[in-house]
C-alpha cells in the first residue's frame, strides 16, 4: 500500500506545531497503524530527521497508552477499538491519512503525538479509589455481589483512562471518564462507603482541570474503545446530585 | 462559597440549570400550544379572545408568567457561560475533524438553534406581547390602530380583540415564513433538547428512557412544533382566501 500522512509535528510545549507532510510505499495491509508509525520513524531516523513521538505500550488495546486522532476520528475509523488494533487493511491504497494529538487546554501537546494526560491521574487522586486497609485476601463470597451487578461495574471499570472521550468530545469534556471512574465503584458495596464524597471531589477536580461540560453529543461512547454507555453519565449526575443535597460534606 | 454556590458553578450544576429551565420551557410549550389550538376554531377568534382574557388576568398565570421570562433569560445566559467555557476547553482545534462520524447535528448546534429561537422570542414577544400590553399595532412601518389595540364587546363586555392583531400579523407572508423557519429551529432543539434535560437530572433508565426519547423526538420535536407553524400558514391561507 502506498500511504500519504499529515502528521502533527511539535517539539515541545513551549514551540508552535505544524502539519508535515510524509509519503510511505509497500506498506503491508496487515500492519497495525503504530508499525506503520515505527516504519516511518526508521525511515526518518536513516536519513537523520527526528523520529514522531507517539505514546504506546501494550500494542493488544488494553494500556491506554496510544491516542492519535486519525482522520477526524479518536483511534482512528473503527469503533470499539484503540489505534494499536486498528490496521492498515481499514485504509485504501493511495489514501492521506491524517494524524494529530488529542485536543484540550487540560491535556498540553508534550511533542508531536503526545499530550500530557496527568489530569486524568490527579482526577482520580481526587477520590478514585476505595480508602481501607487491604490487608489479607478477603473470603470468596464474604461480600455477595449479585452477577448483574458485577457486570455492570465491570462495563465501567473496562474504561483504560485513554483521553479518546475528551478527545471526541465538542466540549473536550471529560465526563464519560469520570461517570466511568465514578460508577464502577459507585455499583458496588466496597464503594458505598465513600460514594459522596468521591462524586464531589472528583467532579471538582475535572472542573478545576478545565475540562468541559457534557452536552449529551453521545460522542464520547461512539469513540470509546471500551465502548462505555452513556448510562455511567446519568449515573454520575444522579451522584453528583445526590451527594451535593444530602451529604454532610461542605 | 456554600453548597449552592459551589453547586451553580461546577459544570454539572450550570447543565442542571439549563436542564430544569429547559424542561420547564417544554411545560410552557403544551400550555401555549393547547390555547393557542383556539384560534382553528372557526368562531371569528372568540374563543381565542375569551382564552387570551383569562391568560392575562388570572393572577396564577400572571406569577408563573414571570417565572417563564427568568427562566428564559437564565437559560439563555446559562448557555453562554457554559459555550464560552466550553470553547475555552478547546483553545486549539483539530485541523481536520469528522464529528458526523459519532455523533447528531442537533446535539451539535444547541446553540446556534437557541440563538435562532431566542431572535424568534423577541421579534414574537414584540409582535403580540408589547402590542397587547402597550399599544398600537405597527407592522411593516403601518400603523393599523393609533394608541390602542382594536376592541370587541361579547356578552356586553368588550375584551382586547387579540385575534384580529393575530390575524393581522399573519397576513404577511415573510411574517409567516418566519414562523415556520423558527418552528424547524425549535424541532431540532428540542430533539436533543428534551432527552438531553432528563439525562442531567440522572433520569435515564431502560424502563422509561424509550418513552423519554419517544416523547422527545415525535411529540416535542415533530408534533409541537408542527401545530405551532401550522397556526400562521392556516390564518394566511384564510386571510387570502386559499384553500379555508
Amino acid at each position: 500500500m502506498d500511504i500519504a500522512l499529515k502528521v502533527w509535528r511539535q517539539k515541545n510545549s513551549q514551540t508552535p506545531g505544524k502539519m508535515v507532510d510524509y509519503k510511505l510505499s509497500d506498506i503491508s495491509p496487515d500492519m497495525s497503524f503504530l508499525e506503520m508509525f515505527d516504519v516511518l520513524n526508521e525511515d526518518l531516523s536513516h536519513k537523520g530527521e527526528e523520529p514522531v513521538a507517539f505514546d504506546h505500550d501494550c500494542r493488544e488495546g488494553i494500556c491506554g497508552s496510544c491516542s492519535m486522532y486519525i482522520n477526524g476520528r479518536p483511534h482512528g475509523p473503527q469503533t470499539g477499538t484503540t489505534t494499536c488494533q486498528l490496521h492498515m487493511r481499514s485504509f485504501n491504497d493511495g489514501d492521506t491519512i491524517v494524524v494529530e494529538p488529542w485536543r484540550a487546554r487540560a491535556f498540553p501537546v508534550l511533542k508531536d503525538l503526545i499530550v500530557d494526560r496527568d489530569a486524568f491521574d490527579r482526577i482520580v487522586q481526587a477520590g478514585g479509589y476505595v480508602s481501607v486497609n487491604t490487608g489479607s485476601a478477603p473470603d470468596a463470597n464474604e461480600i455477595l455481589i449479585p452477577r448483574e451487578v458485577a457486570d455492570e461495574a465491570m462495563d465501567a471499570a473496562q474504561c483504560i483512562g485513554c483521553g479518546a472521550c475528551v478527545a471526541a468530545c465538542k466540549n473536550a469534556s471529560a465526563m464519560l471518564f469520570v461517570a466511568a471512574k465514578v460508577s464502577h465503584l459507585a455499583v458496588l458495596p466496597q464503594g458505598q462507603a465513600e460514594h459522596q464524597l468521591r462524586a464531589e471531589r472528583m467532579v471538582a477536580q475535572m472542573d478545576a482541570e478545565g475540562f468541559g461540560a457534557c452536552s449529551f453529543t453521545g460522542a464520547c461512547s461512539v469513540e470509546c474503545p471500551k465502548s462505555i454507555s452513556l448510562d455511567h453519565i446519568a449515573r454520575l449526575n444522579r451522584e453528583y446530585l445526590g451527594a451535593k443535597l444530602a451529604s454532610n460534606n461542605a | 462559597m456554600s453548597w449552592v454556590t459551589t453547586t451553580l458553578s461546577s459544570t454539572l450544576g450550570r447543565k442542571v440549570v439549563m436542564s430544569l429551565t429547559g424542561l420547564f420551557l417544554c411545560s410552557f410549550l403544551i400550555v401555549h400550544l393547547v390555547g393557542n389550538l383556539q384560534l382553528f376554531k372557526g368562531d371569528e377568534g372568540r374563543a381565542f379572545n375569551e382564552y387570551s382574557y383569562f391568560m392575562t388576568h388570572n393572577p396564577i398565570i400572571k406569577t408563573i408568567s414571570y417565572l417563564l421570562y427568568s427562566s428564559i433569560i437564565v437559560h439563555a445566559l446559562m448557555a453562554l457561560v457554559l459555550t464560552r467555557h466550553n470553547q475555552a476547553s478547546r483553545p486549539v482545534k483539530y485541523a481536520y475533524a469528522k464529528p458526523e462520524a459519532n455523533s447528531p447535528w442537533t446535539s451539535r448546534n444547541m446553540g446556534i438553534l437557541g440563538t435562532i429561537i431566542l431572535v424568534f422570542i423577541i421579534i414574537h414577544m414584540r409582535t403580540f406581547w408589547y402590542t397587547m400590553h402597550f399599544g398600537p399595532v405597527v407592522l411593516n412601518g403601518e400603523t393599523i390602530t393609533a394608541g390602542s389595540i382594536p376592541q370587541v364587546t361579547y356578552d356586553g363586555e368588550p375584551i382586547k380583540d387579540l385575534y384580529a392583531v393575530t390575524v393581522f400579523a399573519f397576513s404577511y407572508l415573510w411574517y409567516v415564513a418566519l414562523y415556520v423557519v423558527s418552528m424547524i429551529a425549535l424541532s431540532f432543539h428540542l430533539v436533543h433538547g428534551f432527552q438531553s434535560g432528563f439525562q442531567t437530572l440522572g433520569l435515564r433508565h431502560k424502563k422509561y428512557s424509550p418513552l423519554i426519547e419517544f416523547l422527545g423526538t415525535y411529540g416535542f420535536g415533530i408534533v409541537i412544533p408542527a401545530l405551532f407553524a401550522a397556526m400562521p400558514v392556516y390564518i394566511y391561507l384564510k386571510a387570502h382566501h386559499i384553500l379555508f
